[in-house]
């Protein structure tokens, strides 16, 4: 059997003493867990060593830490695959981030993944009496959230998260994909309160820094960012909802200047993005004023290093055949309802004869 | 090699130097650059948040237009943006048919179709780089090695995740591809906490404090590593962390004076291009310091 060697971030804060780093050696066939490595120490070396874990199979989500610096679930990983990404050929464990530690391997769910699920109001909130039995739904209408549906709460993406990195109090990947889950239930009936409270909080759907490093980390595919796009559309598309985070005014602004010009405008984007996609109210708002003034000098600086010229700024040119991008845009726009292919729910079936676009997976 | 050619909109935008730098390069690795001047932009995630059957139509006509430049090995970005935003595009075309034939429906009029995978493929410059072109024959290539530069490599979200998406089955080592191109022009890579993390541009205009938190942090890493510049294959980095950087500064409380190299201007350097030939006086941050490096290299060279 193969010879590892785990380094394990310990810490008791009992006892009076910082955090500190120590090496196990562990006799393990490759094709075993980090979980079950871990559990060897625990069980062989040291007692003492604290780790949450229960169904070893991915289901519970318990044993949610970082391994090689990524974060994943323990019982997930095999040791062949840990070894490949060791540093110094030691397998480096720790707990996950963005969450205080509890001990060793322990960090505590409930100050910061917990309170924010809870934040999104995570129960289904219908209208009217309740039914005398259970609400009946159309299954195709819930396929839609099944990919929200799948998380287990590991908090693997919260650890993950680069946003509640720098922003502790940003809602989060795993609380706003369960925010979806519920936005897009039909039984829900308070679709627009829940977006506009996602949208107007400034660390809401709007402060995700598109970094996908929920999506890659999740052992669920439950794809958190995608989840929070489509917050965002809903929010845009379907309500028209106008936040004080620009997040309607930007991906307005975006859009439109792609639909006019082709190609972006960076000059343009900056004061469209601040009210509502157009240059006049960002004028006006106070808001925007002063958010605009805090870009003053960024302009300048483009401006003196030469990386923009007051011609470059002021005048877009359009894209040669930029009348084909326009009828895109109208033939796409133009139509009722809008297509989405879902990867996870169709898989990929390429055949030549017939995709698994016609079986389902759009978005109503 | 002939290439299908997308700038992308920041590289003719706000990082012109980037632009130039590119057209700069290719001759001296002999890549012949077919500019796609007509294709549109790849949307950037945000048109995907508004549209996906809207982003993904405006990509294949993307495509549709490299894969009818005659004798192209392929197609070439310089914008880790483009390239995710784009795979993310072709990820979808290429898994479903009846999908693709619908997407493909939209472009009927100007006769343009995509065509699903075989050897075609639209690779950023680093990947094109070190796959396509060869390190060996990078090292071939360079003229001045920038021997004692210390650099930081700073990817930009797109072309590092999601993994699975990106390739990186095929080609396991894309993560490490900037490290390995660095020292192939004779630096240093410096190991920094930031080099795959976000810069932050994404949210510059709806939360400017995790923006320029995230950009400050990493450029003080950076700088705290020992790294004398970092570089990025990214325009829409180079803007948080460039542009964006004196702004930066007070979320980290400290200065920071950190350049940052678009990528072709790092291989351009160890090609023994000039310095204004690359754009380096186009920077927000004063890349003084590394041209002095550079220069004092050449004398000893010389």
């Amino acid at each position: 059997m193969p010879d590892y060697t785990l380094k394990i971030r310990r810490y008791d804060p009992e006892s009076g003493q910082p955090a500190y780093w120590q090496e196990f050696g562990v006799e393990l066939e490759q094709e075993r867990s980090v979980l079950d490595a871990i559990l060897q120490v625990k069980n062989d070396e040291d007692g003492s060593l604290a780790i949450r874990c229960s169904c070893q199979a991915a289901i519970c989500g318990s044993c949610g830490v970082r391994i090689n610096g990524r974060s994943r679930l323990a019982c997930n990983t095999k040791m062949s695959v840990a070894a490949e990404g060791a540093p110094n050929g030691a397998i480096v464990v720790e707990p996950m981030g963005n969450m205080p530690v509890v001990k060793d391997l322990i960090v505590d769910m409930d100050a910061v993944h917990w309170k924010k699920v809870q934040r999104v109001v995570p129960w289904l909130l219908p209208e009217g009496d309740p039914p005398e039995r259970e609400y009946i739904v159309d299954p195709e209408s819930m396929i839609d959230v099944t990919q929200s549906m799948a998380c287990i709460h590991c908090g693997v993406c919260v650890s993950a998260c680069l946003s509640l990195e720098v922003d502790p109090e940003f809602i989060g990947p795993a609380a706003l994909a369960k925010a979806y889950r519920f936005v897009g239930d039909p039984r829900d009936a308070h679709t627009e309160d829940r977006l506009l409270d996602l949208a107007e909080d400034p660390h809401g759907m709007y402060d995700c820094t598109h970094c996908f490093a929920c999506v890659e980390v999740c052992p669920k595919d439950v794809a958190p960012m995608n989840q929070i796009m489509r917050l965002r559309r809903r929010a845009t598309a379907d309500f028209g909802i106008k936040d004080q985070n620009n997040g309607y005014g930007h991906e307005k602004a975006f859009v439109d200047l792609i639909e006019k010009y082709g190609i972006l405008s960076e000059a343009q984007l900056i004061p469209k993005s601040y009210g509502d996609g157009s240059m006049i109210r960002a004028q006006v708002k106070p808001a925007a004023l002063r958010e605009l003034s805090a870009k003053l000098p960024t302009v300048v600086r483009a401006l003196r290093s030469g990386k923009a010229s007051p011609k470059t700024a002021l005048i877009h040119h359009k894209l040669k055949d930029q009348d084909q991008v326009r009828r895109i845009f109208d033939e796409v726009e133009s139509k009722d309802e809008r297509l989405e292919l879902n990867l996870y729910i169709v898989g990929e079936s390429d055949d030549e004869e017939e995709g698994a676009m016609s079986e389902g997976g759009q978005e109503q | 090699m002939k290439l299908a050619y997308w700038p992308g909109c920041v590289s003719r935008g706000f990082t012109p130097e980037l632009h130039g730098a590119m057209a700069a390069v290719a001759p001296r690795l002999d890549l012949e650059l077919v500019e796609l001047d007509r294709a549109n932009c790849c949307g950037a995630g945000v048109i995907a948040e508004h549209n996906q059957e809207l982003v993904d139509t405006l990509n294949a006509r993307t495509f549709a237009m490299a894969q009818g430049v005659d004798g192209a090995a392929g197609m070439m970005n310089i914008c880790s943006t483009c390239q995710g935003a784009q795979s993310e595009c072709q990820e979808r075309l290429d898994a479903d048919s009846a999908y693709r034939k619908h997407i493909n429906e939209h472009l009927e009029p100007e006769g343009l179709q995509y065509e699903r995978g075989g050897a075609w493929w639209n690779k950023n410059f680093l990947w094109l780089l070190v796959e396509e072109i060869g390190l060996d024959t990078l090292r071939e290539r360079v003229v001045r090695p920038l021997e004692g530069l210390r650099v930081g490599p700073f990817y930009g979200c797109y072309i590092v995740r999601p993994t699975k998406r990106l390739g990186f089955e095929f080609y396991p080592e894309r993560d490490t591809y900037l490290e390995q191109v660095i020292e192939a022009c004779g630096a240093t890579p410096v190991a920094y906490a930031g080099s795959h993390k976000c810069c932050g541009f994404p949210v510059i205009t709806l939360n400017r404090e995790t923006s320029l938190r995230q950009a400050g942090r990493h450029m003080a890493d950076a700088l705290d590593a020992g790294a004398d510049c970092v570089v990025t294959p990214c325009p829409l980095c180079h803007l948080n962390l460039d542009l964006q950087q004196p702004e930066a500064q007070p979320f980290v409380e400290r200065d920071l004076g950190m350049p940052v190299l678009h990528l072709p201007q790092l291989v351009g350097l160890a090609l023994g291009l000039g310095m204004k030939e690359l754009g380096l006086h186009r920077h927000v941050v004063k890349t003084d310091e590394v041209q002095d490096k550079v220069k004092a290299l050449s004398a000893t060279a010389a």
